[in-house]
């Protein structure tokens, strides 16, 4: 029964990691290695705004959310449109950027216990025999908020067709008007806003460390491949897939294997489906 | 020429996502033949090709090649066992030389056994057989074409330089991807005897072309693709002469008539 | 309004043609034309160790030796096979460790360990990276990263090979000097030698794996196989890396699986020019030591990098070498269009 639960919260937390990575790659086929840093510094944006500043709770985690927005399209505005295309510059220059923010934020004395966001709702109900804390619970209810809306957003709205459109062909996206750079500046944007709400949403489960921001990338990175890179309803299911066997690999053989299971996900796909569970690439294009 | 098959094709089919690419397409080749393969855009030649080579995975099918099952081989082993092809969206390596990009086929393990094209069995230096096999298909060495830059090259050389690199490999069959289209009148006139020559080879060939007239002069045997699906296959005669050809190119008689009334 | 326009016209020196083909070569000038810059480098490496003015900054000069193997590594296989590495430290990790524990547990000399952690320590790294060689596009840069962060997790986990307190009592060079110039003379051997690798046959197939794979399947030559052989060729230089350090620093543990091993190579190849093999290694000459005086910054030193990155990339991303380059065998001049 636990393991039901904490898979689940476990499940949902993975694919709002996984959200902003899977956005950017699947529109702009930008992979941003830079994911995990936008994810650790909203925590700190927040914790500033909140502590420093002593800012309403809410009020600093919406001018946080909207910081890490600026700050991705500033990314994408005045770097990664300038090595856009070139695949090795952009894994370059984004897990530069990542790394620089990161590192920075160490530098910065930003570690230790100190660094905590407070959690959204306090208290515990008991689901059957077992506790579970509200905020999890509240996890969950955005988590499937965030992709409700992500649908909506892309089925409906003008933006979103735009950016569907340009997911599937950018050189029809431009002769139907839609200029793709502005798109992928607002998919950048809405790809760190993604990377921010994780954060937000997280980060009260446990410290605010700079270590998270690796482990957000390559956990992103891990259900996005098994998802199908580039399709992120894909990575809404890879993330359960992964979030219950890491929530079994925790219960049977110990946390430090959290990440060997992400790993571990990610190679099995590349021998056995390389397009991943639910990819959207072209045979041709992707099996060398 | 013989009439034994070289190449079978067993009710290939292939599927992207339910869209239906190829439906159960059968047909052979014999040794020494030339095998052409017509159809209007989008009716699955190229990804028949594909299929055949390896290059997709067929959904399901056969491809038997001297009797040997190829249907399930990764792209090189194929290949590597003389079934070549070219490809439609000429491919070379635009950095290099013209000679430097045959160096690349003669480095396989097929050319290193059968020492390229005219090679018995012994393989020379690359570069030397490189510029051999270049001059012999019309790159002229006097004027140092076979010297040039890929990416310098017009498209009549660059077609060329993708048959010179199916030629690397001493192949049995070529599949050949549209040689003609983007080809001036005299290139084409160049082509043809080329074509020919291949044939006088020994060398089977699988033509997709969309110029039916340069195409019916050297191949005796056509076979008519449409959406997927093997219209019809026969010599040239015959096959142009049948109505669902015609309904295939363009478009249903009845429709003809309908627009005929209106003018 | 000024209409005029100028344009920058370069042209090759007179000298440079003459030396293209080789028997051109008439003159002592010309030979020394040819052969300068290479001379340079190459006595210039070998006294490094007479120059340095510490213990302290000959050592500098070996781990510099160490990165610039890594950063040659990371070209090759960047710049010539397409495949971007961003887990230098995996190759680095292996070699240590294996140098270490062949070192500890069998008794073997350092200067039997390294070369059989080299290929050994290459085996691994490549079957570890085989998964995703037959893929393009970003899944090696992918895996690549994941592996050093993933490697010290187990080793902490699982608490073997030393755990967190590492591997100790590992023998060191037999003195300083051997140890100098076995780095130096592995430096300058990989350096010329994958030169010369990639100009051969074998090299243009490599390059054609990079350009356009599809017309090397299509010659019947299996990507994955080649990809293969350059993956094990750069870890190799790699896990010989990794295998000096430890011998160096006598010690062996998670730091080896570090990130300066992954960001550094990749910095000095962007910065010394990538794609020319010895701009890396002019990188690392010019980063490490920098590295080195900024040691008392801590993590600073990584931002910097990032920063010095990013901005090369992005403004001037032809690099050092490119730019000598130029410049050595070409006149520039305004011209008036």
């Amino acid at each position: 029964m636990d393991i039901l639960i904490y898979g689940t919260v476990n499940s949902i937390a993975l694919a709002l990691m996984a959200l902003g990575f899977a956005l950017v790659y699947g529109i702009s086929r930008v992979p941003n290695f830079a994911h995990g840093a936008l994810y650790v510094i909203t925590g700190f944006i927040a914790w500033s705004l909140l502590r420093g500043l002593g800012l309403n709770y809410l009020l600093s985690i919406v001018l946080a959310i909207i910081a890490i927005g600026v700050v991705g399209a500033l990314i994408y505005q005045f770097v990664l449109i300038r090595v856009r295309g070139m695949a090795i510059s952009e894994i370059i220059a984004s897990y530069a950027i990542g790394l620089a923010i990161l590192e920075g934020l160490r530098w910065g004395g930003f570690k230790g216990t100190t660094y905590t966001l407070p959690v959204f709702i306090e208290g515990s109900i008991n689901i059957g025999d077992i506790p579970v804390d509200l905020h999890r619970l509240l996890v969950i209810a955005i988590g499937i908020a965030v992709v409700a809306f992500l649908w909506l957003f892309t089925h409906y709205t003008r933006i979103g067709l735009a950016l569907r459109g340009m997911a599937q062909d950018e050189r029809a996206a431009l002769m139907l008007g839609i200029d793709s750079d502005i798109m992928a500046v607002v998919a950048m944007a809405s790809g760190a806003m993604l990377a921010g709400l994780a954060g937000i949403v997280l980060l009260p489960l446990g410290n605010i460390v700079v270590e998270k921001g690796y482990d957000v990338l390559i956990q992103a990175i891990a259900v996005c491949i098994v998802g199908g890179l580039g399709s992120w309803m894909g990575a809404v299911l890879a993330a359960f897939l992964i979030g219950f066997a890491q929530i079994l690999t925790v219960v049977y053989l110990g946390t430090h294997f959290q990440m060997v299971v992400a790993l571990l996900a990610i190679i099995l796909t590349l021998i056995l489906r390389p397009s991943g569970l639910f990819g959207m690439q072209k045979e041709l294009e992707e099996r060398v | 020429m013989s009439d034994q098959p070289i190449l079978e094709v067993k009710e290939v089919t292939k599927t992207f996502g339910g869209i239906l690419a190829l439906n159960r397409v059968s047909f052979h080749v014999n040794e020494g033949e030339i095998l052409g393969i017509i159809g209007p855009n989008g009716s699955g030649k190229t990804t028949l090709i594909n299929s055949i080579t390896g290059f997709i995975k067929m959904t399901s099918g056969k491809v038997l090649f001297r009797g040997k099952d190829i249907s399930r081989k990764p792209a090189h082993k194929i290949a590597d066992m003389g079934v070549t092809r070219t490809f439609q969206i000429m491919r070379p390596y635009y950095s290099l030389p013209a000679y430097k990009n045959l160096v690349i086929p003669l480095f396989s393990p097929r050319a290193k056994r059968t020492g390229g094209w005219r090679g018995g069995g012994k393989l020379g230096d690359r570069n030397t057989v490189g510029i051999d096999i270049l001059e012999e298909i019309g790159f002229e060495r006097d004027s140092f074409v076979p010297y040039k830059m890929a990416s310098t090259l017009p498209t009549g050389y660059l077609k060329r330089l993708e048959l010179a690199r199916c030629l690397a490999l001493k192949p049995e069959i070529i599949l050949c991807d549209e040689v003609f289209s983007g080809l001036s009148m005299s290139e084409i006139a160049s082509m043809v005897p080329l074509i020919e020559r291949l044939q006088m080879d020994g060398i089977a060939l699988i033509m997709i072309e969309h110029r039916l007239r340069e195409l019916f002069r050297v191949a005796r045997r056509v076979m008519v693709l449409n959406f997927g699906e093997k219209l019809i296959e026969g010599n040239p005669e015959e096959v142009m002469a049948n109505a669902k050809v015609k309904e295939a190119y363009f478009g249903s008689d009845e429709e003809v008539e309908e627009d005929m009334s209106y003018a | 309004m000024n209409t005029e326009q100028r344009r920058k016209e370069r042209i090759d020196r007179g000298i440079k043609v003459r030396t293209d083909g080789l028997y051109a070569v008439m003159s002592w000038r010309e030979l020394s034309y040819l052969t300068l810059p290479r001379i340079v480098l190459i006595v210039g490496l070998l006294i490094l160790p007479f120059v340095m003015p510490s213990m302290y900054w000959q050592r500098v000069i070996s781990i510099v030796c160490i990165y610039a193997l890594l950063a040659v590594s990371f070209d090759l296989l960047a710049h010539f096979v397409g495949l971007v590495s961003l887990g230098g430290a995996l190759f680095i990790g292996v070699g240590g460790y294996l140098s270490a524990i062949m070192n500890t547990s069998l008794g073997f000399p350092p200067l039997l360990a390294i070369p059989i952690a080299t290929i050994a320590g290459a085996g691994i790294c490549t079957l570890l990276l085989l998964p995703c060689l037959p893929l393009r596009g970003v899944y090696f840069a992918i895996v690549s990263l994941m592996y050093p962060l993933a490697m010290t997790r187990v080793i902490e986990a699982l608490d073997i090979l030393g755990g967190t307190d590492g591997i100790m009592g590992i023998d060191s060079f037999p003195n300083r000097w051997v140890e100098q110039y076995f780095v130096i003379l592995m430096v300058l051997l990989f350096l010329f030698g994958v030169r010369r690798l990639v100009n051969l046959d074998i090299g243009l197939v490599l390059r054609a794996v990079k350009d356009n794979d599809q017309a090397v399947r299509a010659s019947g030559m299996s990507i994955t196989l080649y990809k293969a052989v350059a993956v094990f060729i750069s870890s190799a230089m790699g896990c010989l890396g990794g295998a000096c350090i430890v011998h160096i620093y006598m010690w062996s543990g998670m730091s080896l699986f570090a990130l300066d091993f992954s960001i550094i190579p990749i910095a000095a190849t962007v910065i010394g020019g990538a794609g020319t093999l010895v701009g890396p290694v002019l990188g690392c000459l010019i980063l490490v030591p920098v590295s080195e005086l900024l040691r008392e910054f801590g993590t600073l030193r990584i931002v910097f990098y990032s920063l010095i990155l990013v901005g090369f990339i992005v403004f001037r991303s032809e690099g050092i070498m490119v730019y000598g380059q130029r410049k050595y065998h070409q006149i520039e001049r305004w011209v008036k269009v």
